[in-house]
């Protein structure tokens, strides 16, 4: 093996690896030219919370999305599993031990949910997209009957999880960079996260280099049910009631978050900091659309481009390395 | 304006970022013969090609068709110029039939501009019985073997009358027959007064088809003569840019004791009544036709494909069940014929890709010791002679022989005690042939067993202690190597059994 010939690669490695990351770079310095009240403590941290939930469904997404999974049902089971939980809170009062509770609670029925999600996916071989297409009428229309259709309000304390604060840092956020450390962690340094990569990039070839494909996709879900189930506990809690027609959309929010944070639609590709910052983008572009009085039409329409533009970066990106493979570049480089 | 030359490439540079592909190549290729392009992989013979067939566009020189320079846009220009290309890779649409593939893009068109069916289906039958093929037009392409469609291929190519026809490796994956039948036409494509340009790597293909031979190594030109002023040698020399002392470094290693035992192993309908065994330290062949199952076979021991029937001693103990996972663990390892598909993940990196199947090796508490992985797979890959730029390169962007050492340094991560093989040769380099050559041998020699599948018999009469042949699902003949004999090998393989 012969190294050392990196060094002419560095700039190509600089610009795909951190391409996201200068783009949110350069979107915060143009944010905080364009209108003074962005670059302030408080509304800074406004923007982290506002994100905080989607970034924490785009975790999972990104973990699924990277084995080649998706999770559709998010949003739904987040309306499920919130207002059983927020039912469940004041079922039992207004104590710690009900909040401990109700967060496992709305956990485990996330959880579930995604196990339902697992076990169609690998045991009948179903496609991901059309499952969780299927879970989210369940969750859907699960939550709407639990509640006759009713929010649920009056949670008493409950609400502390989403609006309170530790020290000056806000009860989301915290739960944000907790499940971002989480993600990063799966994904870089256990072998469930090197099995997710080779799964999406390859499934047969994962297969047979002796990785328990079903197990694995299996994990990918229960991770994700796990997110879902805490975002939905953040959510209820920030809009003070159990919402079963909540939440609808977040499963795209989250998606988009991933996507621009650079993970590949085809799988394989993704990074949990890469996820982080393609959630800051969207929520600088919303704070500074909202700032600057967009109308909110419009935003749609330009959050919308986006997407667009992310995806086709993506398969830009993609050509650009099948070029270098029919260019045979490795094996030149070593002469 | 009527020249004997065809078509002459001048002076073509290309360059990708970072690499010259191809350093001012020029030759000619004379009207109405074959002109055969060789050299090892990354030589720059595809890119050549792609540049004919109008894909890139040369960085300078120049491409003379009928003495006079063409620019050439994209493949459809190309094809109105007479020029047509079969591909390496096989670009049809699995769900489409026989016939809608033949016709991909130009299909039939009725009055009202809807695709005309019958037409179209009636022409790939007449097309079909002209070449003698035996599939039906409506037959859909996902239901026909690799060899099948690249018969398919061939003949599309073919239909479209070119004057000129590049064929890149087109023996990869088709049977000795189908070769007969592939040079066949060649040899009608000629007396047409077209032109074939033919890449391949197969010297015994090379020098039957030849009248001309250019020589590429490392993007430029090393030589271009008639094909009858030169040999295997000196061919394979200019190729590799040095002589091939030893082709086949086999030698006679002591065997031990039977460490892979096979007994009546069946899958219906795929292979019937398999038995064989290896011992340590012994190289066994598998020889036999395309189809005779000797993939089904190995992969159905692997735990990929199911079986039905028999019994399978690994290190002398029974194995309940085959599973690609238990394999691994007893230390059974398979290195696919189809590398992309079953042995890479080409968008990740080579550490992950060396690491991937010995993962737990390097967790502690649940953990990945990234720096500890990373030693051990510079280290394989040192040892393997993997040429990379880093380790963080994706898999994708190396050669064929690369990728291959890519999977084996993966195996060797699990350090297994059985290896099968399955073509660990097909569609590399000679050089890189080599070393994997050498590597069994010295695999060999740490007491390993070694099963080698391989369409080419001169590999296995060069490299096997012992070969069984394949014939229908069944071993019709075993030869230990005082008795091989190219012939005695065929007689088993088209199952006319004369021993």
């Amino acid at each position: 093996m012969q190294l050392g010939q990196g060094r002419a690669n560095l700039w190509e490695t600089l610009k795909s690896k951190y391409a996201i990351f200068l783009v949110l770079v350069v979107l915060f310095i143009i944010c905080s030219l364009l209108n003074s009240n962005f670059l302030t403590w408080r509304n800074l941290t406004n923007i982290s919370r506002q994100i905080s939930v989607t970034t924490i469904l785009a975790f999972g997404e990104t973990i699924l999305i990277i084995s080649g999974l998706l999770d559709l049902s998010s949003g739904a089971v987040m309306a499920f599993s919130g207002t059983l939980s927020v039912m469940c809170y004041k079922a039992m009062g207004d104590t710690y031990v009900s909040m401990i509770v109700a967060i496992l609670v709305a956990i485990a029925i996330a959880v579930f949910c995604n196990a339902l999600n697992a076990l169609m996916v690998t045991t009948f071989r179903a496609p991901a997209f059309i499952v969780t297409l299927a879970m989210q009428a369940m969750a859907r229309g699960a939550a709407l009957f639990l509640t006759a259709g009713q929010n649920v309000y009056q949670i008493g304390n409950y609400t502390v999880l989403g609006q309170g604060s530790i020290w000056i840092i806000p009860i989301p956020i915290l739960f944000m960079i907790f499940f971002f450390l989480i993600t990063r962690y799966i994904l870089s340094d256990t072998r469930l996260g090197r099995s997710l990569y080779a799964i999406g990039g390859n499934e047969a070839a994962a297969n047979a280099s002796g990785i328990a494909v079903n197990k694995v996709k299996t994990m990918a879900y229960l991770v994700n049910g796990v997110m879902v189930g805490m975002a939905a506990v953040l959510f209820m809690s920030r809009v003070n009631a159990g919402l079963p027609n909540g939440a609808i959309g977040y499963e795209t929010e989250a998606l988009t978050t991933a996507i621009i944070g650079g993970t590949s639609f085809t799988g394989g590709i993704g990074t949990a900091g890469g996820t982080i910052v393609g959630a800051f983008i969207i929520g600088f572009l919303n704070n500074i659309m909202n700032l600057t009085s967009v109308n909110s039409y419009i935003q749609q329409i330009i959050k919308g481009a986006i997407i667009a533009l992310a995806v086709m970066y993506d398969i830009y990106a993609k050509n650009q390395r099948t070029r270098k493979k029919m260019g045979n570049i490795e094996d030149k480089a070593k002469k | 304006m009527q020249t004997d030359i065809k078509l002459e490439v001048r002076n073509i540079s290309k360059s990708f970022p970072g690499v010259k592909a191809l350093d001012h190549i020029s030759f000619k290729v004379r009207r109405g013969t074959t002109h055969v392009l060789c050299g090892e992989n990354g030589a720059g013979k595809s890119t050549l090609m792609k540049i004919i067939n109008g894909i890139y566009k040369p960085d300078e020189g120049e491409i003379l068709l009928d003495g006079q320079p063409v620019k050439i846009d994209n493949p459809i220009h190309a094809r109105s110029l007479g020029i047509s290309m079969i591909f390496q890779e096989l670009s049809f649409v699995p769900e489409m039939t026989v016939a809608e593939n033949i016709f991909l893009g130009r299909w039939p068109m009725d009055r009202f501009r809807r695709v005309d069916k019958a037409e179209m289906f009636r022409q790939t039958q007449a097309l079909m019985e002209r070449e003698g093929l035996h599939y039906s037009p409506y037959e859909q392409l996902k239901n026909l073997s690799v060899s099948d469609i690249q018969m398919l291929e061939i003949i599309k190519a073919v239909s479209n009358n070119p004057r000129i026809i590049i064929m890149d490796e087109p023996t990869s994956a088709i049977t000795d027959k189908e070769i007969e039948k592939l040079f066949d036409m060649i040899r009608m494509l000629k007396e047409r007064g077209a032109c074939v340009i033919y890449i391949s790597h197969k010297m015994d293909e090379i020098f039957r088809i030849a009248d001309d031979i250019t020589v590429l190594r490392d993007g430029t030109m090393v030589d271009s003569r008639p094909a009858s002023e030169l040999d295997v040698d000196e061919t394979i020399a200019l190729m590799v840019g040095r002589r091939m002392e030893n082709k086949y470094p086999w030698e006679d290693v002591p065997k031990g004791d039977v460490l892979l035992d096979v007994k009546h192993f069946s899958s219906a309908g795929v292979f019937n009544d398999i038995n064989f065994h290896i011992r340590a330290g012994e190289i066994v062949g598998f020889a036999g036709l395309m189809g005779a199952g000797r993939t089904e076979v190995v992969r159905a021991l692997f735990g990929l494909d199911p079986s039905d029937g028999g019994e399978v001693f690994i290190k002398g103990r029974k194995k309940q069940r085959l599973t690609v996972q238990g394999n691994i663990a007893d230390g059974l390892v398979m290195l696919s014929e189809d590398r992309r598909r079953y042995g890479l993940v080409p968008i990740r990196s080579v550490l992950e890709n060396v690491s991937l199947a010995n993962l737990k090796k390097f967790i502690y508490k649940g953990r990945l010791h990234r720096r500890e992985e990373r030693d051990a797979v510079a280290e394989q890959c040192r040892r393997m002679n993997v040429k990379t730029s880093s380790l963080e390169t994706t898999v994708e962007a190396l050669s064929g022989g690369n990728q291959q050492k890519v999977v084996l340094a993966k195996w060797m991560e699990v350090d297994p005690d059985v290896l099968l093989m399955d073509e660990p040769t097909r569609g590399i380099d000679v050089g890189a042939k080599f070393e994997i050559y050498k590597l069994m041998i010295a695999l060999a020699r740490k007491g390993k067993a070694l099963l080698m599948v391989s369409s080419e018999l001169p590999e296995l009469l060069g490299m096997c202690d012992r070969i069984y042949v394949l014939c229908q699902g069944r071993i019709t003949g075993e030869l230990s190597r005082e008795q091989f004999s190219a012939e005695q090998i065929m007689h088993y393989a088209i199952g006319t059994d004369k021993a």
